[in-house]
Order: structure tokens, then sequence, then C-alpha cells
């Protein structure tokens, strides 16, 4: 059981599944490190996204790696107004209404997509689905492998935006300190809603790697983000880097899990490693010590 | 009389149900350094927090270069050369100096960034020593020096400096005081909120005194600094 030959590639696949988690969990990190709130719409925008990419496949024949080149843009003016016109100005800056906002969004998104789509599951046949790369003794699906390097890209264009653009400077100022850069002339309402756009665009993003090896219905999305908020808190809120070290390591603690306990419970190791994590640093990986 | 550059005519304004500010009038002209003085609680923060757009007026008018600016967002009110350097500094701690001091020229006068920092610099060398550290490593007169930079930036023509003496040590404070009058030199327009009252009256041509909301004795800084009631009566000193 314990031999390279099993290892390894349960080692890889879960770095593949990982990398997903991570950009998932980059998107709402991010948003809560800006806005200080959890956004309960994410899973909802994520199965909006993958429908998006479902039927840009199904109706016009474009390839989900295509289609997130208009998928991402869309999303991120999608995320954008909704924190505009309608999160920002119901919340009013109070917490708990931006719980029930975002809620509420999520409770219509599901419930629209449910109305419109019924609750069949969907998946699409590319024709390279079934691809493998030969790693050593693993065999990786190529489409997983994309997904795995598109993320990697994905994390470090979004930490360069952050580090050395006005933008992404002026988003950490919101982060850290709201008055004092509303005083140097920085618009923090166009500025909270860049961050929710920016997002809106990593689940986008996700959505287009995941639907060539998945399937989507109203509620595809809820699996992933429930395993997205466990890793934003294992990464340390608000953290970049934590939440890409952080999915790609749940994504490997889930591999392992369920190889030695079996496909159904992988996701208990998940947990009870996220529950020994609370234990022994409740700020994160990446956290900052309160 | 020169035309007032800040013009504040009965600004009331408040948060919840509470009323902070009940019917406040006064100007600042152009190259003039203000005061406003008063006692902790009197309303200066709400009121430098109403001037730049971040606390609604509830009513009244504020005018700056004649333009109504009242119901203005914070952003706009930077863009057209009201610049605030607010109580407690607002520095961005995560970030490092110089970043500090360009997020200064986000909005205004983000052309002349280089040339601006560099003359932050030759004001401050303790800021370009330290231009790579992260501001929150600094020490509190640096702080207070950086958020001043930071100002600085925006090319200012009217700068509000809320309470910038707080927490100093006294030959920081000297300092400041030098500094304010050296940036008022080269033409800007200050508006001094503090509860430092014989320097902030050294400095100024102009002082008000803001207690329980309103002005309770206005005038020319050297008048004020002689009236016997002054620190007994509305500074509970």
């Amino acid at each position: 059981m314990l031999s390279p030959v099993i290892l390894v590639p349960a080692l890889l696949n879960g770095l593949m599944t990982g990398a997903i988690y991570a950009l998932i969990a980059l998107g709402l990190t991010l948003i809560y490190g800006v806005l200080h709130i959890i956004n309960f719409a994410h899973g909802t925008l994520l199965t909006a996204a993958m429908f998006a990419a479902f039927f840009a496949y199904a109706l016009v024949g474009l390839d989900p790696y295509l289609a997130v080149l208009i998928i991402a843009p869309l999303f991120f003016l999608i995320g954008y107004g909704l924190q505009r016109f309608i999160i920002g100005p119901t919340a009013h800056g109070e917490d708990r209404n931006y719980l029930l906002v975002t809620l509420g969004l999520a409770i219509i998104i599901e419930n629209l997509l449910l109305y419109v789509f019924r609750a069949d599951t969907r998946t699409i046949n590319l024709p390279y689905a079934f691809d493998v790369i030969e790693i050593g003794t693993a065999f990786l699906a190529v489409p997983r492998v994309i997904a795995f390097v598109a993320v990697l890209v994905v994390a470090s264009v979004l930490w360069i935006f952050m580090q050395w653009t006005d933008t992404g400077k002026a988003i950490r100022a919101v982060a850290k300190e709201k008055l004092g850069a509303e005083l140097a002339g920085i618009d923090v309402a166009h500025i909270h809603a860049v961050t929710f756009g920016l997002g809106t665009a990593c689940v986008a993003i996700a959505a287009c790697l995941l639907i060539p090896t998945y399937y989507v219905n109203p509620t595809a999305g809820d699996a992933f983000v429930l395993i997205a908020f466990t890793i934003v808190v294992l990464g340390g809120m608000g953290s970049i880097l934590g939440a890409l070290v952080g999915g790609l390591f749940v994504g490997v603690v889930e591999s392992f899990s369920s190889m030695f306990l079996g496909q159904s419970l992988g996701q208990i190791g998940i947990f009870v490693m996220f529950i020994v994590m609370l234990l022994v640093r409740p700020s994160g990986l990446f956290g900052e010590q309160a | 009389m020169a035309k007032p550059l800040l013009l504040v005519d009965g600004l009331h304004t408040g948060y919840g149900s509470t009323e902070i500010l009940r019917g406040v009038d006064f100007h600042v002209k152009p190259s003039e350094i203000v005061t406003v003085l008063g006692a902790n609680g009197a309303g200066k923060s709400t009121m430098s927090r109403a001037i730049s757009g971040v606390t609604r007026p509830w009513a009244g008018t504020i005018r700056f270069k004649d333009d109504a600016i009242e119901r203005a967002q914070p952003a706009e009110i930077v863009a057209r050369g009201l610049i605030q350097v607010p109580e407690g500094r607002r520095i961005f701690p995560n970030m490092t100096v110089r970043e500090n001091l360009d997020l200064g020229a986000y909005r205004r006068g983000r052309s002349r960034r280089n040339v601006n920092r560099n003359r932050v610099f030759s004001i401050f060398p303790r800021l370009s020593e330290r231009q790579s550290q992260r501001a929150g490593t600094l020490s509190g007169g640096e702080q207070q020096m950086l958020a001043i930079g930071r100002g600085l930036m925006a090319e200012p023509e009217l700068l509000i400096l809320d309470e910038p003496s707080l927490g100093l040590s006294p030959l920081l404070v000297e300092e400041l005081f030098v500094l304010i009058k050296n940036i008022n030199a080269q033409g800007i327009a200050v508006l001094l909120i503090e509860q430092n009252v014989v320097q902030s009256l050294e400095v100024a041509q102009r002082a008000y005194i803001l207690d329980n909301g309103r002005f309770v004795l206005e005038g020319p800084a050297a008048q004020i600094a002689n009236d016997p009631d002054l620190k007994r009566t509305y500074l509970g000193m």
C-alpha cells in the first residue's frame, strides 16, 4: 500500500484537484480580505459559471479553454455589478447585512438556475477529455494538468497585479485602512466592486477548468465552496499565498484519505485536519496573528 | 479681502440621531493658517470628516473654491485639492513607505508623482532612508511624517491636519509646527485642528474655539491667545 507506485500518483492527483480548490478559495479569500465579508454567493456563482461554460460548448461548440476568455471577463462584470449596485448599497457596511444579502443572492441565483435548467445533471464530452499524460508511474488526465498549470498562472498574475499595479495597491490599501484610503482619494465603493469582480472571475475560471471533467447541475458549486471555506481559514483569512498552498494541501489530504479510507470517506480527512489546525494554529498558515 | 478658499456655512451633522456639530460657520482664505481648537469631544474630528465628505452633513453648505462640495464623495473632494491628514495618521501599515506616498497621488498629482515624492523626501529625509520599510514598523513620529507626506503627494491647495501633534514627544511637536509653517510658506492653506493651544495659536493667523458643537470664540490668533477666559472656560485646562 505504501509503495511509491501508489503514493506518487495519489500525491499528483491530489495536487491537481487541490489547484481547483485553491482557485475557488482564492476568490473567496480575496473578497474576505478586502471587504471583510464571507461571500455566501460564491458557490452559486461558480455553478452559474459552470452553466455558462457548459452552454458555450453545448450550443456553439466553444471549447471551455477558449470560452474562459469570455466567461471570466463576463463574470468579473457580474461580480462588479452585484457588489456595486446590490450588495454594497443594501449592506450599509454592516456585517450581518452582508451575510444576509449574499445568502439571499445565493438562494435567488440557485433557484433561478433550477427553474431554467431543471435539476438535470449535464456533462460535456471533449475529444481530449480522457487523454492522459504519463509522469513516472502516474497517469494524469490532460484537463487536470491544464487546470493545475492554469491555476498557478492565475495565482501568479493576481499576485503581481496586487503587488505592482496602482489598482492592486489601492485594493491592499482599502483592505487595511479604509478611511486612510478614502482620504487619499481612492474610491472605496469602486475598489470593493473591483475586488468582488476579481473574486467572481476566479470562480468563473475555475468553472471553465472544471467543466471538461466534471458535471453541472444547479447545486454543483456547493461542494467546492464548503471545501474552499475550509481552505480560506486554513491558509489564513485574506491571504493569497495561503489560499494557494492551503488548496493544494487540502487536495493532497483528500487524495490520501480517500486512498486509505475509501472514495466516499475521502473528505473526512480534510475536516479532521481542519479541526486539528484550528486547535493548533487558529489564525491559519499564512494568517496574521491577532 | 481675498475670496475664501473654504467657506462653511451653517454646518450640522452627527452620528445616528446624535447631533455633534450644531451650526458651524467659518472660512479659510488662500495661503492662510487657520486653527480650530477644542477639547476632546468638542466635535473637531466630526468637522474634518464632514468637510472631507466622509460624514454627510445634515444641513448647511461647504464651498471649496466656490463649488459646493457638501454632497461630494471623498475621492472627488481630494481631486479638487482639499486634502486631509486624518487623526491617528491612517497610513497603510502593510505597505512600504514609498507605496504609501505613491498612493497619496492616486487621484491627484499622478503625473508629477516622482517630482513630488522627491520633494517629500527632501522635507523628510528620514522617510527617504526608510522608503522600502513597511510603514507599520515606523515610530509614531515617522508615521505622522508619512501621513503628512502622503497628503502633500496630492498637491493640496488646502491641507487639513487633524490633531497632528497627538502622541508626539515635545521635541517632535516643536519640529511639527515648524514644518506646518514651511508647508504654508509654499502657498498651501492649512486648517489645523488641534488641542495643542499655545503652539497652534503661535503658527495660525486666525483661530476658532469649538465647544460642544459650536464656535464660542473666534478671531485673530494673537487676540485669542490673550483672551483671559479661553483656557479655563473652553478648553478645560
